[in-house]
């Protein structure tokens, strides 16, 4: 009697499938136990790294987008070991290697946030499901900050915030996942208030023009605490909403309302189309209130709204997280490098989003790792020097950098196109550093599920 | 006080732009039975005709930069300064007034295009159907200008010497009261351009045939004129005050491709409660939103209604189509067949 095997196509197929599956499981299984603590959002596989930059490119805040972009690009270019290098010489510890990031290349993809929160958020949300970013950078808005950071704490992907000035993007509104580089509104109140009253006298009544938002809150709150410590008097503190072009409707009250300084708490377009009709259409800067000169604060203060501004600008206070003109060599070599890359000096806003692209960038190379958690404890707590702001630290408790702060002045007799603001006075970081605890809020986890799961 | 006569003189510039497109939506509603909902972009062109005219004025050679040391860095010279100095530099100073040259002629060929190609295949179609229609004209407007200047507010400025403030105030004995020069001038040319339109309607021919149309555009065609003809211009009026309303505004607010749907809003209400199809009614209510406007802007209104600023206007106009549906001067019979 013999047994005959009786093959067919299907049972082979069926056989060696099952039997394929039963011997590669094992392998499955030990690959999932051998990296049960690296399964993470858009852990990059290939030959390269994606980052996400996400940057105002319509909205009032679009030309802070267009610099910022502009910077981002230089900063691929020099983590891939392209072009002069930029800051990445004068970094100090750094752990860059000019070969991209963990030798992977990096890429990138952008996104328009449109100055608004929900086409932030959707944008983000694109780079990271579809392109796959692992990181996300960007923003000139704190209401866009606030929003895109509470995302990629869900996603379980670092946003290095680009500019967001606003208190609560560190404070009450802080992720683990977010880190800012750029300094915020209780800086500017305690490094502007002194030198406001050393200017204008510590008899002042001051009248807010206020951007109806998160940033615009936390701004007002800190420049009327700050001018208050000085002994100013605070008249009116009026919201208005962000990008509504015709301030005059605002505007009109101010000069009979008994004040005899105008603190605008704008930026970016806002700041520019406020100023000025402030200055060209009111003619502010040239009434007597209260038997002194009218004065106007802009407490958040760019080479970009300078420029937009035009003459208007001109003697104009206020503060600076950084300045192209600073004497120092690493803020030589990133303006050179951007100047020549671009035919222009970079703004604030460039400087900080390349700063933070090569921070996130260190933090992997010291971590040896793109896993987040890694990352994290990479960047808390990370002091570090070469960045254009002298000795700076990444604060842990809030994920806030702690450096010097500008206060500067638009620039009376301008040299050239470019030579807008002047630095008066370097503010020491220990005079800006408070207790984490003030604004409260919490990071949160560190390990979450995120896109991964 | 002063902070009242301050508020109205407010009022007046923003209520001079409302008018005038205001004005322009009546007249194409009126004549042609069209609503158009492209007539704010009309109003976005206008401003852009005065960017492209600055723009040319403006055309520059890239001048190396010596000053700047660290990089190679360039300025842009116009060549009209390069030419001619300082006659060259106040040229493109009074670029905005300037501007209207060339608004007056574009905006009446838009106006003229827009009716022939498009407007009139659509005089016999429901409302509804005008309305998406000419709406999406505005986006396509929209778009286009959007691909040529980008999508951020370009600033224009006045003239050197009729920016800055005047003070008023003292003209009627009264102090503190200065406004911006080029705010008042608006206004004054917005009243100079519904003055003209009035005056073109009531004392020419061509005006009485229009408002014989108007009126009755049967018994005019009976008789043998060609209302059709006549409608077509004034289309194409229509289109230049909206364009010179536009033009006139840049150094006020500086225009971006949206500006045209911002207006477009605020113009039908004052359509609506000034009364469809009438003429004074638009222009009145035009200058009445406007200064309620600016007035719930004030901060003792606002202290008193927070954020009444943002809907003060739809909120009156729902009180006066509430106790006057036909609006302030409506006639009978207008838009309620």
């Amino acid at each position: 009697m013999s047994i005959k095997l009786e093959w067919s196509r299907r049972r082979f197929l069926t056989t060696s499938a099952a039997l394929g599956a039963g011997l590669a499981a094992p392998h499955v299984f030990v690959r999932n136990a051998w990296s049960q603590d690296k399964v993470f959002c858009n852990n990059p596989t290939g030959g390269t790294v994606t980052l996400g930059f996400n940057v105002p490119q319509s909205g009032p805040y679009a030309d802070e987008g267009a610099d910022e972009l502009r910077a981002f690009q230089l900063a691929v270019k020099h983590l891939n070991g392209e072009g002069d290098g930029g800051m990445i010489p004068t970094f100090k510890p750094s752990s860059l290697k000019g070969n991209g990031i963990l030798g992977k290349k990096v890429a990138f993809v952008t996104g328009d946030t449109q100055t608004k929160s929900d086409a932030a958020r959707a944008s983000a949300k694109r780079m990271v499901e579809a392109d796959k970013a692992i990181m996300i950078s960007g923003g000139s808005s704190s209401g866009v900050a606030v929003a895109v950071q509470s995302l990629c704490q869900d996603m379980g992907v670092i946003f290095m915030t680009g500019l967001t000035h606003s208190n609560d993007t560190t404070g009450k509104d802080k992720r683990r996942y977010g880190f800012r580089h750029f300094f915020n509104a209780y800086m500017s109140g305690v490094a502007l208030g002194p030198v406001l009253a050393e200017e204008y006298g510590k008899d002042r009544k001051a009248y807010h023009l206020t951007a109806d938002y998160t940033w615009g809150w936390t701004q007002e709150e800190s420049m009327k605490n700050a001018t208050e410590a000085q002994g100013w008097q605070t008249v009116q503190t009026v919201r208005t909403p962000l990008g509504a072009g015709d301030f005059s409707q605002y505007l009109t009250p101010v000069l009979n309302s008994g004040a005899d300084v105008l603190i605008l708490n704008h930026y970016g377009g806002d700041m520019v189309n406020s100023l000025r009709q402030a200055v060209t259409q009111f003619d502010m800067k040239s009434k007597q209130v209260n038997g002194k000169n009218f004065e106007i604060v802009v407490p958040l203060f760019s080479e970009l709204m300078a420029e937009g501004a035009g003459a208007a600008a001109k003697g104009i206070l206020g503060t600076a997280n950084w300045d192209w003109k600073l004497d120092n060599a690493a803020t030589k070599a990133f303006a050179k490098s951007f100047g020549t890359e671009y035919g222009r000096p970079p703004s604030q806003a460039a400087h900080t989003c390349y700063a933070q692209t090569l921070l996130y960038a260190n933090a992997v190379e010291m971590a040896g790792t793109f896993y987040p958690p890694e990352v994290i404890k990479a960047l808390e707590d990370f002091e570090f020097d070469g960045l254009g702001n002298g000795p700076t630290l990444y604060r842990g408790a809030d994920h806030q950098c702690f450096k010097d702060v500008l206060v500067v002045r638009g620039k009376e007799e301008p040299a050239n196109q470019f030579d807008l603001m002047e630095v008066v006075k370097i503010v020491p970081r220990d005079t800006v550093t408070y207790d984490a605890s003030i604004f409260g809020g919490e990071l949160g986890p560190a390990e979450v599920k995120g896109c991964a799961a | 006080m002063d902070a009242l006569i301050l508020q109205v003189l407010n009022g007046l510039d923003k209520g001079g732009a409302y008018a005038l497109i205001a004005l322009g939506l009546t007249l194409i509603f009126g004549t042609l039975g069209v609503v158009n909902f492209a007539h704010g972009a009309l109003f976005m062109l206008g401003a852009f005709c005065s960017v492209s005219f600055a723009k040319l004025l403006t055309i520059s050679e890239r001048v190396r930069d010596e000053s700047v040391t660290f990089f190679e860095a360039y300025k842009e010279v116009p060549y009209l300064e390069i030419w001619w100095g300082e006659t060259g530099k106040s040229i493109v100073d009074w670029a905005v007034p300037l501007s209207l040259l060339l608004t007056v002629p574009v905006m009446l060929l838009v106006g003229v295009a827009m009716e022939r190609g498009l407007i009139r295949f659509f005089y016999k179609r429901s409302h509804a159907e005008q309305i998406l229609v000419t709406f999406g004209l505005a986006i396509v407007l929209q778009e286009i200008v959007k691909s040529f200047f980008g999508a951020n507010p370009i600033p224009l400025a006045a003239p050197a010497a009729l920016s800055g403030s005047a003070d008023i105030g003292s003209l009627v004995g009264l102090h503190g009261i200065s406004y911006p020069l080029w705010r008042m001038i608006y206004f004054v040319f917005s009243l100079g351009v519904i003055g003209a339109v009035f005056a073109f309607l009531q004392l020419t021919t061509f005006g009485m045939v229009v408002r014989a149309g108007m009126a009755d555009r049967e018994t005019v065609g009976l008789l043998g004129i060609n209302i059709g003809r006549r409608f077509t211009v004034v289309f194409g009026i229509a289109a230049v005050v909206a364009g010179l309303a536009g033009s006139m505004y840049t150094p006020i607010l500086s225009p971006n491709y949206h500006l045209g749907m911002d207006f477009l809003v605020l113009s039908f209400v004052v359509v609506v409660v000034g009364g469809m199809g009438s003429l004074g009614g638009a222009v009145v209510a035009g200058f009445l939103l406007g200064i309620l406007q600016s007035f719930a802007s004030m901060t003792q209104v606002k202290a008193i209604i927070p954020g009444i600023d943002q809907i003060i206007i739809y909120l009156v106009a729902v009180v006066i189509l509430l106790a006057l549906p036909r609006g302030l001067m409506g006639r009978r019979g207008v838009m309620e067949a």
